[in-house]
Order: C-alpha cells, then sequence, then structure tokens
C-alpha cells in the first residue's frame, strides 16, 4: 500500500473531476488530498466519498493567485513534513506548469499527463501516449522519492460505486518564499464552456468551414448538446479559428465522449489529437478522407446543410 | 543581453510513427526531422528581443542526436548567433534533458538574461524540461506565452490558460518563458542568413562534459506499442439532399441508443 497525496485545485468551492478520477482509481491505498485555500463542505465529502482519508487546506501570504515558484514552494514545504511515495494531480494548465517545477525541488522524476496507470504494493505503472497519440508507450519512475504523476482529464473515468468513507480534514501554514513572476491580471477568454481538454463533447471545424464566421454554425449545435467548438490546423492557419481552439499534435491533444469533425480531412496530426475520443462522428464531402478511417458513424455530405439538420434533430431528441 | 533558445529536433508531424523492434523506442531511421514547431516561436522572439537591446546576442542550445538535419543551423539562418550542442541519444527523459541544458549553457560562460523555449516539445509531450531548468537554475519560469513585451527592465508576459482565457504576468529577467503558437510569426532563414550559418560558431560537448550521467534518469519507457485501431465504423451517403434527413436522423438514434453518449 502506497502513501500518495493528490493535489487538487479548486474551482470555485469545487474540485475538478480529475481529482476525483484519480482518487478511485487509487482506492485501497492511503489516500490524502491537499489544496492551496479553503475546501468546501461538500468538496470535502466528495473527496471523502471517492477516498480520500485526510484533506488538508494550506495556507499561507501570496498563495490567492497561481504562481509556479510560489505554489511550488507552498507544497514542498507541505510535502516534505510527510512522507509520501507519490504525489498526484490532474495534467490541468496549472498541473502541466506546477508539478514539473514541485518535482524539480525535489530532484524528483515525474511521468506527465498518463492516460491510465496501475499502482501494485508502491509500484507504479503508468501508460502514456508519445507523439500527440501516435504511439503509447508504459512510463516507470526511479530515484529519490516522492514520485510525481499526472494524470491526463477524462481518461480514467469516474468509478461507478465510490466507497463511501469520512475524512479527516486539517489546515497548515506553509512558507511559500519570494514569488519573482507575478499575475497582475487575468483576462477571460471569449468563451465560457469548459477547455477543449476537459470537455465532455467536442464540435470542430476544418478549412472546408471556409472563414470564421461560418462557425456560427458549430457554435449554435454546440449550444444544443453542450459542448466546446475547436479546430483543426488547417483552419487555425487559414485564420478561421484561434490556436487556443487548435486539435491535434500542435494544438490540444483530446479524449472528450464524442468528437464531430465538420469539414476536416484527417491530416495524421489532427487525427493523433483526437484518435482517443469514446465515439466519433465525421462529417465532409470526400468519400476518401482520412477522418473516415477513425469515424464511428461517417456522413458523407456537405456540412452546411448536415449541421443545421443535426442541430434540429438533437433539439427534438433532447426536447429544446 | 544575453539571449539563450533552447531547441530540440522532432521528427516531423506528417511522421508515421512506428515502434522499434525491441519495443524501447521508435524507429528513427527514415524520419525527417524537424525544429520543434514551438521553438520556432522561441528563436523568433528571441531575435526581436536581441533587435531591440544592441548588444545582445543570441545563444542556441540543444540536446540530442546530429541527424542530416540540423536544427541548430537553422535557427544560426534565422539570425542566432552561436550554437551549443551537448551530443546525446534522443530519448533522455526530461530530467536529464533540463541538466544537459544547464550545463550547456553555462559552458557559454555567459549569464542568461532570458531562457526562451518552446512550451513543449510534440515528441514526447512532457512539458516538463522549461520548469525544470528554471528550478535547476533558480529562476522564475512562465509558460505557454501568447504575448511578451518588455519595458526596460520590466517584462509583461502573457501565458494562455483553460479556455484561451489569459493570465498576465509582471517580471523581471532572468526568467525562462515558455513559447505558445501565437506569439509570433516566425520568419524564414534568408539565403545568405543560410550562407552566414555555416560560419557561426557551434560548439559540441558531450553528456559527460556536462555533468550529466545515466545514474540521472528518473523515468524509464519501455513497451513502445502503436494504439489500438477501432472497428470501422458506419458510413451514411448524404451527398443526395433528399436523404439527408433520415441519414441525420438515423446518426443522432445511433449516437442516443448505441453509443449512448447524447
Amino acid at each position: 500500500m502506497a502513501n500518495i497525496l493528490v493535489l487538487t485545485e479548486l474551482s470555485g468551492n469545487n474540485v475538478k473531476p480529475v481529482t476525483l478520477e484519480i482518487l478511485g482509481k487509487l482506492q485501497g491505498h492511503n489516500l490524502e488530498v491537499a489544496s492551496l485555500g479553503e475546501l468546501g463542505g461538500e468538496s470535502v465529502e466528495q473527496l471523502a466519498k471517492f477516498g480520500a482519508a485526510k484533506v488538508h487546506s494550506l495556507k499561507g501570504e501570496g498563495l490567492d493567485k497561481y504562481s509556479p515558484e510560489g505554489h511550488a514552494q507552498a507544497y514542498k514545504s507541505f510535502i516534505e513534513s510527510q512522507s509520501y511515495d507519490y504525489i498526484f494531480a490532474g495534467a490541468t494548465s496549472q498541473g502541466k506548469d506546477l508539478i514539473p517545477r514541485l518535482a524539480g525541488i525535489f530532484n524528483a522524476g515525474m511521468a506527465s499527463e498518463v492516460t491510465n496507470f496501475t499502482m501494485e504494493g508502491e509500484q507504479f505503472s503508468g501508460t502514456r501516449p508519445l507523439f500527440a497519440g501516435k504511439c503509447l508507450a508504459k512510463v516507470e519512475i526511479k530515484g529519490p522519492k516522492p514520485h510525481f504523476v499526472t494524470v491526463r482529464p477524462n481518461s480514467l473515468g469516474l468509478v461507478e460505486d465510490p466507497q463511501s468513507g469520512q475524512a479527516e480534514q486539517s489546515s497548515a501554514d506553509v512558507n511559500v518564499g519570494s514569488i519573482r513572476a507575478v499575475i497582475k491580471e487575468i483576462v477571460k477568454g471569449a468563451s465560457e464552456k469548459l477547455d477543449l481538454t476537459e470537455a465532455n463533447i467536442i464540435i470542430s471545424g476544418g478549412r472546408a468551414m471556409k472563414n470564421s464566421d461560418n462557425f456560427k454554425i458549430l457554435h449554435e449545435l454546440a449550444d444544443t448538446v453542450g459542448a466546446t467548438v475547436g479546430a483543426s490546423r488547417a483552419a487555425v492557419d487559414s485564420g478561421y479559428a484561434e490556436h487556443s481552439m487548435q486539435v491535434g499534435q500542435t494544438g490540444k491533444t483530446v479524449s472528450p465522449s464524442l468528437y464531430i469533425a465538420c469539414g476536416i480531412s484527417g491530416a495524421i496530426q489532427h487525427l493523433a489529437g483526437m484518435r482517443t475520443s469514446k465515439v466519433i462522428v465525421a462529417i465532409n464531402t470526400d468519400p476518401d478522407a482520412p477522418i473516415f478511417t477513425k469515424a464511428d458513424y461517417g456522413i458523407v455530405g456537405d456540412l452546411f446543410t448536415i449541421v443545421p439538420l443535426l442541430n434540429e434533430e438533437l433539439k427534438k431528441v433532447l426536447e429544446k | 543581453m544575453n539571449i539563450f533558445v533552447c531547441i530540440k529536433q522532432v521528427p516531423d508531424t506528417e511522421t508515421k510513427i512506428v515502434p522499434s523492434q525491441d519495443g524501447q523506442f521508435i524507429e528513427t531511421n527514415s524520419i525527417k526531422w524537424i525544429m520543434n514547431p514551438y521553438d520556432e516561436f522561441a528563436v523568433e522572439q528571441a531575435l526581436q528581443v536581441k533587435t531591440a537591446n544592441s548588444g545582445s546576442t543570441v545563444t542556441v542550445v540543444r540536446v540530442g542526436k546530429v541527424h542530416d538535419t540540423e536544427a541548430l543551423r537553422t535557427a544560426l539562418a534565422m539570425g542566432a548567433d552561436e550554437a551549443i550542442l551537448v551530443e546525446a541519444e534522443d530519448n533522455l527523459d526530461s530530467y536529464m534533458t533540463a541538466k544537459a541544458l544547464k550545463g550547456g549553457i553555462e559552458k557559454s560562460g555567459k549569464n542568461p538574461d532570458i531562457v526562451f523555449t518552446g512550451k513543449q516539445a510534440i515528441d514526447d509531450d512532457c512539458l516538463q524540461v522549461p520548469q525544470l531548468l528554471a528550478q535547476m537554475m533558480d529562476i522564475p519560469s512562465v509558460s505557454v506565452i501568447v504575448g511578451f513585451e518588455q519595458n526596460g527592465d520590466k517584462l509583461t508576459l502573457k501565458r494562455e490558460i483553460e479556455g484561451g482565457a489569459l493570465e498576465i504576468y509582471e517580471t523581471q529577467s532572468p526568467v525562462i518563458v515558455a513559447c505558445n503558437k501565437g506569439l509570433n510569426t516566425p520568419r524564414y532563414a534568408s539565403l545568405p542568413g543560410i550562407m552566414k550559418a555555416k560560419r557561426k560558431p557551434l560548439a559540441k560537448h558531450s553528456l559527460a562534459d556536462v555533468g550529466v550521467s545515466n545514474d540521472d534518469r528518473r523515468v524509464h519507457y519501455s513497451n513502445f506499442s502503436l494504439p489500438p485501431e477501432k472497428p470501422p465504423g458506419k458510413t451514411f451517403d448524404a451527398t443526395d439532399e433528399a436523404k439527408q434527413a433520415d441519414v441525420v436522423k438515423e446518426v443522432v438514434q445511433l449516437l442516443r441508443n448505441e453509443a449512448k453518449v447524447i
């Protein structure tokens, strides 16, 4: 049985679902959770339900805003007062930036963005995609402990019948140290939707969208089903969509439950970024487009007529 | 200013990846190698900072094997002044890579003011090196940068987070800046640039020279394999306008009742 600490970010009073995915997968080990700032009572209950035995709220000056240095230093001062074998976190924007620095402080190894793993006794063995998912490899960590692991959101899934339990709550003051790069301002993105990497449904447009205005029909469909809109590199490079929307090897790697590719031919670097989606729908006029080789449901036809029809039909089915 | 850029050489994005026979890495023989796409933004930003600060130099540093193409020469042709290569296998882990980059930078004898990197390498996709290097050098890092402004000593950096939102950081050099697409438009190497690059200094060191050994390995990879192929899906012909409504209806029913995702 391994001693494991799972670091969680707070969004409002809630923990991110990826934290619960990680906890569920590690049930049976000695599981603790730490956050910077106060966790609400409901969150603590939820964490306990998924297996956390202790929940630590860490407090210190200057932790209200994220900084890789400050957050890493704060977690360091807590972690070294305990004895953990593994530190886990979600591979979110913050996790991807923070955990490598924290691992560096301990001169310890880190497995980035695993999509699955086993923990037998104290032995971790992970699976992670490389080359944006063109191949997979087994990853193991050596050297001084604790070892660090980040997990890609949506890849483990939530366990269906979490054991319910009680978590002991504690709070600790941590030393933050100097922060030399400080956030002055946060500018909201154009979209209030879930990020592509966390979205459950993604509607993506390719070069065949022809211009940025035409993305409107994808946004309408996205509103109907609660999806986030993405784009191919061809669409981004043609200026039809922002780079933050790009799915693929030089954009984001995603694994939603449903991925609808509209007017995307399916370049190898795009397929790499979305092939782990559970269900793929492709709409394209070219029956030989490579995207159809990855699609569960392919529709050969013009997206400009199919997408609005799809929207109408889904509205009916979902009674919107 | 002493400006450094860390670059990596990676398989072209169009490459079909094939695991090696022993499963310990990938087949590297017939690969077309390119500069990691995110590193192009780092080189471009370094050159822009050099132009804005007279007397600056841009040094590019790479850890890896020499293949037929050489990303360092490309960076020199774009306008970098000198290059440092730490020769190593292509499958170092992030910890070894960061330590080797730090050693390579130290070999230059210059104290870095800004170190630019790409936000990630598109081969192992670890996103660890900029942060590890910053920790090892005891300087701050800001990653996924889509905006860079310099005003005297003050640097204002825009970091992209979820949903395209931006965190705006203020900092001073020395700092590591990990660049994202959207930061700038990388220049092409000009023909005179390519000719000049051949005469620019390129220092070579071994891993041992920069104090890195196999004891530094923290992450071990094995069992490289291709992801499982999906069974072929169902395709519907909706080129005929009369059929479109029925096809859409059927697909929606399948999404709801067969795939159960709606």
